[in-house]
């Protein structure tokens, strides 16, 4: 009756033998192909220091200005543009700074590259129902395998640094960028987009002049998930050496410092928010003439 | 590319079966056997969609097809851009079958030889007036310009000028169906189809709406498709009208031909509440001419309806009214009792007793 209470499992000698092979085998591809792979993410480096040079590096004043007004132009809205700016200036009363800046600019290039690699994505998804039944279980693996155990392979490919981090937080924050574009699409009118039809429009056309614009408001809605979800990354993506209000947090962690942990958890909150206000107000603003209105 | 001469291209549909399911093209035969709809769909699974239509349709007139929800009316309009493909059977477009196109000569097709207007307008939401109007046009690659300039010109002629940077949730319905309207106008295709196109709107709006229709009409002189379900819409704007009933053809010809030889009992219903005095022409009663016409003061020409003559007899005070030919000649006589006779008496062709019985 052993084997009621024990579950029968493969014998520890073969199961020992199957992780190693499998490490091993990990281990000789990344011998192999470690820096092949490094050069192939050289432009995403640039991208990320370049960016993290800007915003760390030109005036604080000039930022701040220019945070206020890309806040201005996507929400028309005074009161998102004055919390904006408080926020930003307690942020730097308490010297945050230089991490809140490193932290958005990290959040920035995230966006930009899930934009770019999740729309096109979620395009190909919305054609072809074959395509969205080969994405979805892996989107749905992206979104709950605990971010640390796809770190392991990250950093032994990539080692430590900005670039692991940014794939690492790409990996968990595109799903929804992707969903939403194929929902999107997915939900365009079919009324409209027959008319399309009718006209004789090309695919291209059509993607073009009433898909995409169509399917703004809601890949719009992806942009602002992914967003959020990879700043609820900053602190795991600051254990492989990504800079920012991450590594205040894991150090007030290990060594108890209260204070420290609040300050840069708020700062974090803070940019949250901001984000999420803008990008919502933006994304409202897109809606404002696309739902069809019959008679 | 190119048009061709405008209204020069009538619409033949030969043969044309459209059997929706899986398995459609095996079910022809059945169908063709006698198979009804019901049985095809219980014993089948297919949903039969066209049977057998076979419709000519006139270069630059307005051809109607009329029937109830579900009989197979935007199915059938749908074939002849091809947005539905058939079963089997031929659309035949000046010397084109549609069915045997590919994708290409497909789409440079709608391109250039078709417009759509649809029910529910499918106006591009995101787009003011003008970028919908132009739309055919941006897609054809035409240069900006002529682009806008077509469009400016068909927005006014649709009475929407002034609204041409207003979005289509700025608009009221009918307003909405004018910029369909000049959307598809402004394309300059020979051939315009609308499907159900003024039935979403108010019934005050809907007449306006044929107004400006038939106003268009006699200058464009495009082949027409229009679809609806009212009779009245159908007699107003019908030179020719088809009636479907469960995706057949069961009478077509003039809208006089329908209302006074309706084919059975189905379009006898239909047809018993027009309004006859303004569908029969007034030659249709009128009797040849006798030695007395010289003497009749009043005239309508060949064509009016009977409405137009009797309104002309009670002004004048007459009892005869002279039916004149192009040429104003003389070619009949209409007398008062003989028009309000055919007006009023509708069982002239159809006294069947199941129409009696519902009225
Ligand atoms: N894609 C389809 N699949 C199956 N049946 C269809 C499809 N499209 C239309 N039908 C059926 O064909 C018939 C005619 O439809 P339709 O042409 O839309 O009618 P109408 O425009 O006259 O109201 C209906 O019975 C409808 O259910
Ligand atoms: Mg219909």
């Amino acid at each position: 009756m052993d084997w009621l209470f024990s579950f029968p499992h493969m014998d520890d000698a073969s199961l020992r033998d199957l992780k190693k092979a499998i490490d091993e085998g990990f281990r000789g591809f990344t011998r192999a192909y470690g820096d092949g792979l490094e050069a192939i993410f050289e432009p995403l480096q640039h991208f990320l220091i370049w960016s993290e040079r800007f915003m760390t590096q030109t005036p604080w004043p000039i930022i701040l200005l220019l945070i206020a007004a890309v806040a201005w132009f996507a929400s028309r809205n005074w009161k998102i543009v004055a919390g904006t700016v408080v926020t930003l200036l307690l942020i730097g009363y308490f010297d945050m700074w230089d991490d809140t800046m490193k932290t958005v600019s990290m959040i920035f290039v995230c966006t930009v590259l899930s934009i770019v690699v999740g729309i096109p994505i979620g395009i190909a998804m919305s054609r072809s129902d074959r395509v969205q039944n080969i994405v979805n279980p892996v989107l749905d693996v992206m979104q709950t395998m605990p971010s640390f155990v796809y770190l392991i392979p990250v950093v032994m490919l990539l080692g430590i640094g900005k670039v692991p981090g940014l794939i690492a937080v790409v990996i968990y924050a595109i799903p929804p960028m992707i969903r939403l574009t194929n929902l999107g699409i997915r939900l365009v009118d079919k009324d409209v987009l027959e008319a399309a039809d009718a006209f004789g429009s090309s695919n291209w056309q059509k993607l073009k002049n009433v898909q995409m614009p169509l399917a703004l408001p809601t890949i719009m809605a992806g942009t602002n998930q992914t967003i959020m979800m990879a700043l609820a990354m900053v602190v795991i993506a600051s254990m492989i050496g990504v800079q920012g209000l991450g590594q205040p947090v894991l150090k007030a962690i290990s060594n108890q410092y209260f204070t420290l942990g609040i300050f840069n958890g708020l700062a974090i909150v803070g940019i949250a928010i901001i984000f999420d206000r803008v990008s919502q107000a933006f994304g409202a603003r897109l809606q404002k003439h696309r739902e069809v209105v019959h008679g | 590319m190119g048009n061709k001469k405008i209204g020069g291209f009538g619409i033949e549909i030969k043969k044309l079966y459209k059997i929706f399911g899986p398995n459609g093209a095996d079910c022809v035969k059945l169908v063709e056997q006698g198979v009804t709809k019901t049985e095809l769909n219980a014993k089948h699974g297919h949903v039969l969609g066209l049977r057998d239509i076979n419709i000519s349709m006139p270069a630059g007139g307005i051809q109607v097809i009329m029937g109830l929800s579900g009989s197979g009316k935007s199915t059938l309009i749908r074939h002849i851009n091809r947005l539905i493909d058939p079963t089997s059977g031929e659309v035949v477009i000046g010397d084109e079958d549609v069915v045997k196109m590919d994708a290409v000569q497909l789409r440079e097709f709608r391109r250039h030889q078709t417009a759509m207007v649809f029910q529910k307008f499918a106006l591009l939401p995101h787009r003011t007036v003008l970028e919908n109007t132009l739309y055919g046009l941006e897609i054809q690659g035409a240069p900006r310009n002529r682009q806008v300039d077509r469009a400016m010109r068909w927005i006014e002629r649709v009475g929407l000028k002034g609204f041409e940077s207003k979005y289509p949730n700025q608009l009221s319905g009918g307003m909405q169906q004018r910029v369909g309207l000049a959307r598809a106008l402004a394309n300059d295709a020979p051939i315009l189809l609308m499907d159900e196109a003024f039935s979403a709107l108010d019934p005050l709006i809907r007449v306006d709406m044929q107004t400006v229709l038939l106003a268009l009409q006699k200058e464009i002189k495009k082949t027409i498709v229009f679809i609806t379900h009212d009779l009245d819409e159908a007699l107003r704007l019908g030179d020719r009208i088809a009636i479907l009933r469960d995706g057949e053809v069961v009478q077509q010809g003039t809208g006089q031909d329908i209302v006074m030889n309706p084919a059975d009992d189905y379009i006898a219903n239909f047809v018993r509440e027009v309004n006859r005095s303004r569908v029969i022409n007034v030659e249709t009663v009128a009797t040849a001419l006798n030695a007395s016409a010289r003497e009749l003061k009043i005239s309508v020409p060949a064509g009016a309806k009977l409405e137009e003559a009797a309104r002309a007899m009670t002004l004048a005070g007459e009892n005869e009214i002279a039916v004149v030919d192009a040429a104003g000649q003389a070619i009949g006589v209409l007398t008062l009792p003989q028009a309000v006779d055919a007006m009023v008496n509708s069982q002239v062709a159809c006294s069947t007793p199941n129409a009696k019985k519902v009225a």
